[in-house]
Order: structure tokens, then C-alpha cells, then sequence
């Protein structure tokens, strides 16, 4: 009884971390050269697995996400695929040594970040990453992913790497819905139609997107029809499908768990105003930090929940027969 | 814009020649090379760290004319030790030592700083085959050359890995962990070098941020530490083969310097840490106290 070790919170289940520790644990025996680093969270970010299975390529650091952050780029220099592992907000403590490090020595590196968003619940807003996107993706040369379910998520990891080139990756902390089967594909760079419909596209990442099929579940009760966006790779985002979507459906609303600014939002901004302008609604945290409490609570409370999507699609749509 | 260079000033040839003495003077003929070329680098350029380059620059013809496994065609061979150089505001004496050994050439490393060059303001490893990786953030290129010699100790290598620290850089937190983590892991293919020069940007390392008692830190970290002269090349060259005799510990070299060394009026003074513009008059001063004549001083300050 009181002798028993505690349960390790949220690891059971199918969340996207223990996906992609899977995952990886799979796909170790394909990519001899592949190390898993750590930084005394292994339980946490799902590599717990690739521990157990490949020990003596499990490589502890301890607390201290700077070196190992830039000791991967030393690694990848000697031909080893390192793939660097922490919680979200930590990569950001070591956005430098990516930067300089992994991106700029055009380093063969990937970075795999649990606990983004809102969705790290009860932990609160000191481990709420929600900026992570948007820097991440300032980074010249840096491949951006953010898979929506544990489907996707194992596809994403044998992706990136396979992938020649410094990824940073989001996975995720709550058991997440799956959305997709085992004939689902998944390719970097690219997009995918899951809900087609002509008054709104929503294009959403991550746990947004199981959000964003709700709402328009929700909304075809109210005869609006929604075509929802799986947009899995936020860099380079899929400029093609958007600007078809675009002229499609005449009006855009996206959907992430992470701040408003320079995140999918962004992306998919830049890349519309480029090709197809039109009216643009963006569902993400508004400009704060997170809270305590469960990631659906949550959700609602900061309107990244279904019922904020819904809100935002009839207000793009509103604006587009305005226009 | 390409780049091309023009060898109008060649570099010395390579010559390893085996009595110790010979060794030595050899050594001290490149660091004399290393200092002038990268003052006529830094008054080209119009700007550029001095003292930091010019007193490591018997440390790094220590390592390249003597330690390195490295010539210039095993550039890419995996078993080639690797050295880099954390400290990235010294890369003008990088590239002179590269200049001096044949990695690259010597009139075209005076393109330091210019647009299309590859001599850039800090080292960059996608733009010259000898320079391992990026640097010019403090810390990291140290932390980058833990993982190197970790990613050798997996693959089985015998290579060595070298990295050249300021003591500035000593300041930065990540060169603690680095230095945790490489005593837990044991990773005796690794040697740190401090070029131990008392000045950083503003000020005396005393005055910005106490270093003291520096060796007593890393023996506290677990690491093998050798304090020595860092301009005495017959100690360095001992203190390298002892550190790569060390089984289960990294080494520390902690090199006592003088910055600026080799310019009589840039000797220990702060103010020609950070990056500066030389005059003429300056840069004719300190080639002349570093021996070239009056046509060496032409060729180095207005050859093309």
C-alpha cells in the first residue's frame, strides 16, 4: 500500500507523448544512429520507453536543457540522429543553443517538445507553453510539427526522422481523442481535407483539431458547412491547400492552443495575405499566460474550446458576405 | 558574390620536424605567424576582437602544429580529433592557424569580415571545412564539443576532442552544466582549455565576475586540471599528452595568458577586448614589434 511507487500521472492512456515514446522505442532498431537525450523527464515526455528498450542509447543530462540542447548539435556533428527531449517551455529556455547550435550549423537534430498549451492542465502556467510556435518558427531553417492525434504522432516520428534537417516537434500532455485510422497518412509540409464544406475552413493543429471537427459537427446542425483543416506542420505550412481553401470557401478561422501571435495563426496568415487575402478569424490564447485546471476547463475559459471555434467561424463567415 | 581568393602571401609550409626543440621553435614560428595575420585581418576588416585572439594564439599552434590528429585532407575523415573553438570572438587567430597549416588560404582569411567571405566575424562550420561548429554565443560551443565526444565515446572512436574557452565565458551557466555532465559520463577523450587572460569586455574578470579559486572549481567538478603558463609551448605540449594519458576523467588546461600578448600597447589592457578599428599607425606598430619588415607590413596591410 504506502509502500507501493505512485502513479506516474497522465502516461497511461493514449497521449501524444506516449505515442511518439513508442514510437520511437519501434523505430530504434531502423535508425541505429539514433540517441534519445533527456533532462531527468523522461516519465514525462513519453522516452521512458526508448529508456527501457535501448539503454545504452538513452542519454541523461539532468536538469540542464542548455547543454544538452547544444551537446545534440556535437552529437548529430559525429553522425549520430539525436532527438532532444523536454517539456515545451524548457525548449524555450534553450532557444538559443537551437537556434545557434542545431539551425544555424544546419545540424541533423530534432527537438521533441511535450507539455504544449493549455492542454499541460493542472501544472499551470509556468509549464503552459504557448509560445513555442511562434518562436520556433523564426528560426531560419527550422521544420515545425504539431501532429493532432497518437496515429499522427507515430507517423510524425518515423517523418522527421527520416527527415534530414532540425525539427522541433510538439506532442502533447492529456490522453488525446483519436481522430484518424491506421490508413492514415502523414507527410511533412503538407495539409489534409478531413470535413469538406464551403462556407468556412477551419485549419487547426494539435488538440485543436479534434475541436475544430466538433464545431463543425456543431454547426451543421445550424446548416453551415464547415471544412476542417488538419495542418499538422505549421513550417513550412502548406500554402497550396490554403490558397485553394481560401478561394473555396471564401473565409479562414484557425485553431491552436497557443498564443494568437506568430503561431498557426501566422503561418497561415502570411501565407493567405501572399496568395488568396480574405477574412481571417483566429482561435488561440489571447495574449495571456495559462492557468490551473483541467485542460477541457481550461479550454472553454480561454475560448479555444469548440464553442470559441464556432463563435469564430460565424464571424468570418459574417464578414465575408459583408465584404 | 563570389569569392575569390588570391594567394599573394602564401603560407609557410608545413614542416614537422622531430627533435622537441625543433617541435617548439616550429610552434613559436606560427604563433608569431597567427598574431600578424590576424592584425592585419582586424585593421582590414575595420573591426574584430584583438586581445582575446592574440593570446590564445600559442594555444592554438600548440594543438595544430603538435596534438591534433587533423591535417587538411582528413578535414572529413570521422576519426579526426576535433577542435573548437568556444570562444568564437577569436576566430581571426582561428583562421590564421588554419591559414598557416594549409585548411585555407592565407590572403584569403584577410577577408575577414567582408561581404562574401567565409571568414566570418565568428566561426561558422557550413562555410570552412575546419571549423567544427558554429560559435559566437558563450557556452555553447563547449557544450557542442561534449556531444561530440560523447557521440565519438558511442561510435568507439579514438578521437579527441578539444575546446578553447575565454575566461569571460566561464561566466555562463551553461559551461557548468557541460562541465557537470561531462565528469558524470566520463568522458576522458575531452579536454577543455581556458585561455586565462584576467581581462573580459568591459573589465578584469575580478571587477565584471570573481573566478577565483578557478582551479579549485573544476577539481570540485571532478575534472583533471593543469594550471600552466599558456604561452610556454613546451608546457603545453607536455600538459597535452598528460591529458590524453587521463583515463575516466575529462582535462581542464587552465592557460595563463596575457591579452593582447605580442602587442606591447594592447598588453593586459581591457579596452582592446572588444571589437575595435586599428589605425594605420596601430597596425604598422604591432606587425613591426611582431617582427615582419617594411615590405611584410605592406603585403599584410595593402595586398590584394
Amino acid at each position: 500500500m504506502g509502500s507501493e511507487a505512485p502513479a506516474l500521472i497522465g502516461t497511461s492512456g493514449d497521449s501524444l507523448r506516449e505515442s511518439f515514446g513508442k514510437a520511437l522505442s519501434e523505430l530504434a532498431r531502423e535508425f541505429p544512429n539514433l540517441v534519445v537525450l533527456d533532462a531527468d523527464i523522461a516519465g514525462g515526455t513519453g522516452v521512458h520507453h526508448f529508456r527501457k528498450s535501448h539503454p545504452e542509447r538513452f542519454l541523461q543530462f539532468g536538469i540542464a536543457e542548455q547543454n544538452m540542447m547544444a551537446a545534440a548539435g556535437g552529437l548529430a556533428a559525429v553522425g549520430m540522429l539525436p532527438v532532444v527531449t523536454t517539456f515545451a517551455v524548457f525548449c524555450l529556455r534553450a532557444i538559443e543553443q537551437a537556434r545557434l547550435s542545431l539551425a544555424y550549423s544546419r545540424r541533423n537534430a530534432k527537438i521533441v517538445a511535450s507539455h504544449p498549451g493549455l492542454d499541460v492542465g493542472p501544472d499551470g502556467a509556468s509549464a503552459q507553453a504557448l509560445e513555442d510556435l511562434a518562436a520556433f518558427r523564426a528560426i531560419p531553417g527550422m521544420t515545425v510539427i504539431s501532429p493532432a492525434d497518437p496515429i499522427e504522432t507515430a507517423l510524425a516520428t518515423r517523418a522527421i526522422l527520416e527527415f534530414d534537417g532540425p525539427v522541433y516537434m510538439r506532442t502533447g500532455r492529456s490522453p488525446a481523442k483519436r481522430l484518424f485510422g491506421a490508413d492514415h497518412r502523414f507527410e511533412i509540409g503538407k495539409g489534409q481535407v478531413l470535413r469538406q464544406g464551403t462556407d468556412v475552413t477551419v485549419v487547426a493543429c494539435g488538440v485543436e483539431v479534434a475541436r475544430a471537427l466538433e464545431a463543425a459537427e456543431q454547426l451543421a446542425s445550424q446548416d453551415v458547412a464547415v471544412r476542417v483543416v488538419n495542418m499538422p506542420t505549421i513550417k513550412p505550412i502548406d500554402t497550396v491547400l490554403l490558397a485553394r481553401c481560401a478561394e473555396e470557401t471564401g473565409c479562414v478561422v484557425t485553431a491552436e492552443d497557443h498564443n494568437i501571435n506568430g503561431g498557426l495563426g501566422g503561418a497561415v496568415a502570411e501565407a493567405l495575405a501572399a496568395t488568396r487575402p480574405c477574412p481571417i478569424e483566429f482561435v488561440g490564447v489571447r495574449d495571456v499566460f495559462g492557468a490551473s485546471g483541467e485542460p477541457e476547463e481550461l479550454a472553454v475559459l480561454f475560448g479555444i474550446g469548440s464553442g470559441g471555434i464556432v463563435e469564430a467561424a460565424k464571424k468570418a463567415i459574417a464578414r465575408k458576405r459583408a465584404a | 558574390m563570389a569569392f575569390t581568393p588570391k594567394a599573394v602571401i602564401a603560407a609557410p609550409a608545413q614542416q614537422k620536424p622531430t627533435p622537441a626543440r625543433d617541435l617548439e621553435v616550429e610552434i613559436e614560428r606560427a604563433a608569431r605567424f597567427v598574431r600578424r595575420h590576424t592584425i592585419a585581418a582586424i585593421y582590414r576588416a575595420g573591426s574584430g576582437h584583438p586581445g582575446g585572439a592574440l593570446s590564445c594564439a600559442d594555444i592554438l599552434a600548440a594543438l595544430f602544429g603538435a596534438e591534433l590528429n587533423l591535417w587538411p585532407n582528413t578535414v572529413a575523415d570521422p576519426d579526426r580529433d576535433r577542435f573548437v573553438l568556444s570562444k568564437g570572438h577569436a576566430a581571426p587567430a582561428l583562421y590564421a592557424i588554419g591559414a598557416h597549416h594549409g585548411y585555407c588560404d592565407a590572403t584569403a582569411a584577410l577577408a575577414l569580415r567582408k561581404i562574401g567571405s567565409p571568414f566570418h566575424g565568428h566561426p561558422h562550420v557550413r562555410d570552412l571545412p575546419f571549423v567544427e561548429t558554429s560559435t559566437g554565443s558563450l557556452g555553447q560551443g563547449f557544450s557542442v564539443a561534449l556531444g561530440m565526444a560523447m557521440g565519438l565515446k558511442l561510435r568507439n572512436s579514438c578521437a579527441r576532442v578539444y575546446a578553447l574557452l575565454g575566461d569571460g565565458e566561464l561566466q555562463e551557466g551553461e559551461v557548468w552544466e557541460a562541465a557537470m555532465c561531462a565528469a558524470h559520463h566520463k568522458l576522458d577523450n575531452f579536454c577543455a582549455i581556458i585561455d586565462y587572460n584576467k581581462l573580459q569586455s568591459d573589465a578584469r574578470n575580478d571587477a565584471i565576475m570573481r573566478l577565483e579559486p578557478l582551479s579549485a572549481k573544476w577539481r570540485a567538478f571532478d575534472w583533471a586540471v593543469a594550471e600552466i603558463d599558456g604561452h610556454d609551448i613546451a608546457a603545453l605540449l607536455r600538459t597535452f599528452r598528460r591529458a590524453g594519458a587521463t583515463r575516466e576523467r575529462p582535462s581542464v588546461i587552465i592557460a595563463n595568458t596575457i591579452k593582447g600578448k605580442g602587442v606591447a600597447y594592447m598588453e593586459n589592457m581591457p579596452a582592446w577586448h572588444g571589437s575595435v578599428k586599428l589605425t594605420r599607425a596601430q597596425a604598422e606598430e604591432a606587425l613591426e614589434g611582431l617582427g615582419a619588415n617594411r615590405k611584410e607590413i605592406r603585403e599584410y596591410l595593402d595586398g590584394v
